[in-house]
C-alpha cells in the first residue's frame, strides 16, 4: 500500500528530519551543559522565528513520515485496506501536526 | 541423515489451506534422495491420491517447489540429507499461495503478478526488421543476465514476508522480471515497467530482508533488483517534475 509518491514522501521527509534531530541533539547538550533554568530557554525560544522554523519544520516533516510508517504497519499486521487506510494515515498525520504544532507554538510565541 | 537410519518419517499437508492436516509417511531412505523422490515414491507406493506438481526432474522448470521444513525449496533438487530434521521431514504446498489440494499450489496469482509488473515482452521491432544486435559487454545488459535464468518456482514469492502481509504486493519474482526487461535492448516497455512497479503493491512496498535472495534455488538476487527499480523510479520520479 504504498506507491511510489508516498515513498517519495517519506524518504524527503527522512532526509529534512536527519539534521534537524542532529541539531536537537546538539541544542539538548548544549542546554544542559550549563544548566539553562526553563525561564532562559523560553526568552531564547519565544518570539524567535528561527527556533520556530526550526522546531516548525520537524514537527511537519514527522508527521508525515510517521503517518506513512504507520500506514504501512497497520496494513500489513491488521489487514486494514484502502480506504479506511488513507482515513487512519490522514488522522494520524493531522494528529501528528496539531500536536507538534502546539508544543512548538506555546514555546516560540511570545 | 545417519548411516544406519533406513526409513524416514515423513509428514505431508493433506488436503486445502484452510481444511487440511499433515498425514504422517514412512519411507525408505536412499542414498542420493531427493525431497521430490520422496512425494513420489509415496504417492506411487502408499497413497495414489497425493496430488502434487513437478515436471522435469532437473531444476529447470520450476514446477516442484514446495515448502520442506518450514522453508520453501525446489524439491527435485533438495537432497533429503541436506535438510532432514533427525529422521523426520515435513512437506507441505508452498506459502503465499492458494491451495487447490495436498502440495499443489494454485500459480494463477503468482503470475497473474508478473504481468502486472509488466513482466511481458514489449517488442521494439516487427518480424520484417533485423534483429537487434545485443552488446553482452553493456552494463545494461549485465543487468538483464543477472536475472534471466529465474525458472518462475516462486520460491522467493513463497519466502517473502511482504507478501505475506500485503497481498497485493508484487512479489520479488514479478520485480526481478521487471527490472530484467527494463534493461533488456529488445524491450521498449521501459515506461510502462516503471508506472507498474510504481503503484500501491509495487516494488516501493520491498523491505529488503532478503529472504527471495537467501532462498533463491537459482542463487539470483531480485533484492538487488528491486532496489535499482526503486533507484530508477526515483530518478524518474524527479525526472517528471523538472
Amino acid at each position: 500500500m504504498l506507491g511510489v509518491r508516498l515513498y517519495m514522501l517519506q524518504r524527503l521527509t527522512a532526509l529534512i528530519m536527519a539534521p534537524l534531530t542532529l541539531g536537537h541533539i546538539a541544542v539538548m547538550i548544549y542546554a544542559v551543559q550549563g544548566g539553562l533554568s526553563t525561564a532562559e530557554i523560553l526568552s531564547r525560544t519565544q518570539g524567535s522565528i528561527w527556533w520556530l522554523l526550526f522546531y516548525g519544520s520537524f514537527v511537519v516533516a514527522v508527521s508525515l513520515h510517521a503517518a506513512i510508517g504507520l500506514r504501512v504497519i497497520v496494513h500489513e499486521t491488521l489487514g486494514l485496506k484502502r480506504p479506511a487506510l488513507n482515513i487512519l494515515t490522514l488522522v494520524v498525520s493531522l494528529l501528528l501536526l496539531f500536536m507538534g504544532a502546539r508544543a512548538v507554538l506555546a514555546v516560540t510565541l511570545t | 541423515m545417519s548411516a544406519n537410519c533406513d526409513e524416514l518419517e515423513v509428514s505431508v499437508w493433506r488436503g486445502d489451506r484452510l481444511s487440511g492436516h499433515f498425514e504422517v509417511f514412512h519411507v525408505p531412505a536412499q542414498d542420493s534422495q531427493t525431497i521430490l523422490d520422496v512425494v513420489s515414491w509415496i504417492q506411487q507406493n502408499l497413497d495414489a491420491t497425493l496430488s502434487y506438481r513437478y515436471a522435469c526432474r532437473v531444476g529447470m522448470c520450476g514446477s516442484c517447489a514446495m515448502m520442506v521444513n518450514g522453508v520453501p525449496r525446489w524439491t527435485c533438487r533438495t537432497h533429503v540429507k541436506k535438510v532432514m530434521n533427525g529422521n523426520k521431514l515435513e512437506v507441505a504446498p508452498l506459502r503465499n499461495l492458494p491451495v487447490i489440494k495436498d502440495l499443489a499450489t494454485d500459480m494463477d496469482p503468482f503470475f497473474d503478478k508478473w504481468i502486472a509488473a509488466e513482466g511481458l515482452h514489449h517488442p521494439t521491432k516487427t518480424r520484417d526488421e533485423p534483429i537487434e544486435t545485443i552488446n553482452p559487454d553493456s552494463t545494461m545488459r549485465a543487468e538483464a543476465n543477472a536475472g534471466i535464468e529465474c525458472i518462475n518456482c516462486s520460491v522467493c514469492y513463497s519466502a517473502c514476508d511482504t507478501v505475506a502481509g500485503n497481498v497485493d504486493y508484487l512479489g520479488p519474482a514479478a520485480l526481478q522480471r521487471a527490472w530484467t526487461l527494463f534493461n533488456d535492448a529488445k524491450d521498449s516497455g521501459q515506461n510502462a515497467i516503471l508506472e507498474a512497479v510504481s503503484g500501491a503493491g509495487g516494488c516501493h512496498n520491498c523491505h529488503s530482508q532478503g529472504s527471495c535472495t537467501v532462498f533463491c534455488p537459482n542463487e539470483l538476487n531480485p533484492m538487488k533488483a528491486i532496489a535499482e527499480l526503486k533507484k530508477a523510479t526515483t530518478k524518474s520520479f524527479f525526472k517528471k517534475r523538472v
